[in-house]
């Protein structure tokens, strides 16, 4: 099939793939632009395939969002909450070990816990949610607290990035989620969430955790205001920040969900946006292990196509999914292991468990 | 892998395969094999960047079925009280909504009803005649049933139908064309050569027909293929297909509910297949009822140049057509989105110009 993308104009491209040459940035903008929507998941697919062969990975975990308070009200969220509002809430110690021991009996391996930029929980509430989980989950692995919590604790501990990240470490903290990425361009960032870390410093924070041997995720919340070479350049400094570091397991493109937003108006991503944002980062990021199709964001169905377009994970069985399903996500909650399974298998990949560091825990 | 090879060549040269090529083909052919050879034909045939859609509405004039088929969960059995037939008048404002949200084509079609004689579908289709829509009306299950019930052949009551009205026929009741999943799936319906024959003289008599085609149930692939082939020798002969409809079975509800739902993996590849083993059907059509908005956009690089049907619902006709008119901006800006010019059209797929 190789000429039918040579013949799509992609033959400079197809060459760089196969002989695992860097793309430029022009290259990506290409990608993006091209109509041709086969021949973009063809060399994503070819990427795919020589990093993680036939392998799909899925992970058995559960999504606990401690509380939706915000000082940082970003326009395209509809989690985030000011105090006062009758939608907030938020979560006491107890209140997580409840719902930890809720599903103490299944066989998860990841708790991934996020929240809001609180204006006054004290520090030591964030390392009590991480001990209290410990305590009655000793062999979880802990995935909590974007880049952009991270900063925040840094500052109302006064301990600063790398003293926050060896106490938070101390206290269970396993790895870090890629949320709060958004999108780098401080024109965007400024129409969107002034208020939010800088692209440069979420970088920073990221690369800080990765020199202390914590591993992170990485993100990009695409299909709102943003450009495709604003799209290319947040690819790009990705891409810097991984040579220098290596930190980073896996780029996950999130689907902007308009309702309840301030940017309601907008329309939602479409399958071919979405599949392309795989794609193109898939070719694009050549030093990251692993692309995430997230179910939750673009649902089952998409999600196993991307499984061909450049994605190698699908994230895993989530329960409980609250931040994209106030913002009108129409995809259900949570996913059984068997349904994973099917998915994964229809698609002609191999299903394989991972936990969160992309160990392998259980081959299907 | 060589063979692999000279069935893409064929392929490419517009050539036919044999059966077991075409079953190597979808075997050993992954996504990108079925979807680049699909798009090829796909682009054969419509070299314009075009993708159309009709505005139609779904009409069914009885639940009330003696069929009982077992993927179905529609009908209601004669004995069911809560089993009901249209009235005129319902009839009337439905397509008078229809006819104000721009649309062209009713699509006209109903339970097996245990006895009424064909006289009642004629006063029917005289009566949505004075609309002037066109009726896209009765699949060849019900052709076959209002046969027998009014002991005519196939063709006197195509014949009639048309004098009353019809102007074509729509390919439901396919399901799969071969007589063993029929006799476990659906053992009151047609037979597999009871359908081609009600296709055959319909478009011996100058109307048009849709073929559809319902997978992913109790079918092998081989009868996958032997349904392709029937459609495609028929066409051979009379050429009267212009779309051809491949959908998933939809377990819920159903005695079948136990199989599990097709994937979204399983869809496109079959969408392709079809593209490229049915060379002499002009349009393939995209489900979006069955795949959603995002897998049915997806579609049209799978050799869909076709959105089907906005399907105009009671509820949202109910709340002043606003619901509709998104339903079909949203289709427009779908296919704009990928890249193609959306173009409403009839069902014998000319275009609509008046907007």
């Amino acid at each position: 099939m190789d000429y039918l993308v040579k013949n799509a104009g992609f033959g400079d491209i197809l060459e760089k793939v196969h002989d695992g040459e860097r793309l430029s940035i022009a290259d990506g903008n290409r990608l993006f632009e091209s109509p041709n929507l086969l021949a973009v998941g063809y060399l994503a697919n070819i990427v795919r395939e020589r990093k993680n062969g036939n392998n799909a990975y899925f992970i058995y975990n559960q999504h606990i969002n401690y509380s939706n308070i915000c000082t940082n009200l970003c326009k395209f969220c509809a989690f985030g909450k000011n105090r006062d509002s009758d939608l907030a809430y938020e979560m006491s110690v107890e209140d997580v070990r409840k719902k930890v021991l809720e599903r103490i009996s299944e066989p998860i391996t990841e708790i991934h816990m996020v929240g809001g930029i609180h204006p006054d929980l004290p520090y030591s509430y964030y390392t009590d949610l991480l001990k209290v989980i410990k305590a009655e989950r000793p062999d979880v692995h802990i995935q909590a607290f974007t880049c952009v919590e991270i900063a925040h604790l840094a500052e109302i501990s006064g301990l600063g990035t790398v003293g926050v990240l060896e106490d938070l470490k101390k206290a269970g903290l396993g790895s870090i989620p890629g949320g709060g990425a958004e999108v780098f361009s401080p024109r965007i960032r400024q129409l969107t969430c002034e208020k939010k870390l800088p692209g440069s410093a979420w970088l920073e924070v990221a690369k800080t955790a990765h020199r202390l041997d914590l591993h992170t995720n990485a993100t990009m919340l695409y299909g709102h205001i943003e450009s495709i070479e604003e799209r290319v350049e947040h690819l790009d400094m990705l891409r810097r920040a991984q040579d220098e570091t290596g930190g980073f397991l896996a780029f996950i493109p999130l689907a902007f969900h308009p309702r309840n937003t301030e940017l309601s108006k907008l329309s939602r991503t479409s399958g071919v946006d979405d599949l392309k944002n795989i794609a193109v980062a898939r070719c694009f990021l050549d030093n990251f292990p692993h692309i995430k199709a997230y179910w939750v964001m673009i649902g089952q169905k998409l999600s196993q196509i991307a499984l061909s377009f450049g994605a190698d994970d699908v994230d895993g069985t989530v329960k409980e999914e609250i931040i994209t399903h106030m913002a009108g996500a129409e995809t259900e909650q949570a996913m059984s292991r068997d349904q994973l399974l099917r998915l994964i298998r229809e698609a002609g990949r191999i299903p394989i468990e991972r936990d969160t560091l992309y160990n392998v825990i259980n081959s299907y | 892998m060589s063979n692999f090879n000279s069935i893409q060549q064929k392929i490419l040269k517009s050539e036919r395969l044999t059966e077991q090529e075409s079953l190597v083909l979808f075997r050993d052919g992954n996504l990108y094999d079925l979807g680049f050879l699909a798009d090829f034909v796909r682009w054969q045939k419509h070299p314009e960047p075009i993708v159309t859609y009709v505005i139609d509405r779904n009409i069914n004039y009885t639940d009330i079925c003696v069929s009982a088929c077992k993927f179905c969960a529609f009908y209601k059995v004669p004995e069911d009280a809560e089993g009901e037939i249209i009235s005129f008048e319902k009839l009337q404002n439905k397509i008078e909504e229809t006819q104000k949200l721009g649309g062209t084509q009713i699509l006209l079609q109903g339970g097996l009803h245990p006895d009424k004689q064909l006289e009642f579908y004629e006063d029917m289709l005289r009566f949505i005649k004075k609309t002037g829509i066109h009726i896209h009306g009765f699949s060849p299950p019900e052709i076959c049933h209002f046969a027998k019930i009014s002991r005519l052949s196939v063709a006197v009551v195509i014949e009639r139908l048309r004098q009353a009205g019809l102007d074509s026929i729509p390919g439901g009741g396919a399901e799969i064309l071969s007589d063993r999943v029929r006799n476990l799936a659906a053992p009151r319906k047609c037979s597999a050569d009871e359908w081609i024959e009600v296709m055959r003289q319909a478009h011996l008599q100058g109307l048009k027909t849709t073929a559809t085609m319902m997978f992913g149930h109790i079918e092998t692939l081989e009868e996958r293929l032997e349904h392709l082939l029937r459609v495609r020798d028929l066409q051979d002969e009379t050429g009267g297909f212009t779309a051809f409809i491949p959908w998933p079975f939809q377990p819920d509800n159903t005695a079948l509910a136990d199989i599990p739902k097709t994937t979204s993996h399983d869809y496109l590849k079959m969408l392709s297949w079809s593209r490229i083993i049915l060379d002499n059907i002009p349009n393939i059509q995209a489900s979006w009822v069955t795949q959603g908005p995002k897998i049915a956009q997806v579609s049209l690089f799978f050799g869909a140049n076709d959105f089907g049907s906005t399907m105009i619902e009671e509820n949202v006709v109910a709340a002043a057509g606003v619901a509709f008119r998104l339903a079909e901006a949203e289709i427009r800006s779908l296919v704009e989105d990928a890249g193609f010019v959306p173009q409403q059209r009839t069902m014998d797929y000319s275009f609509v110009t008046a907007g």
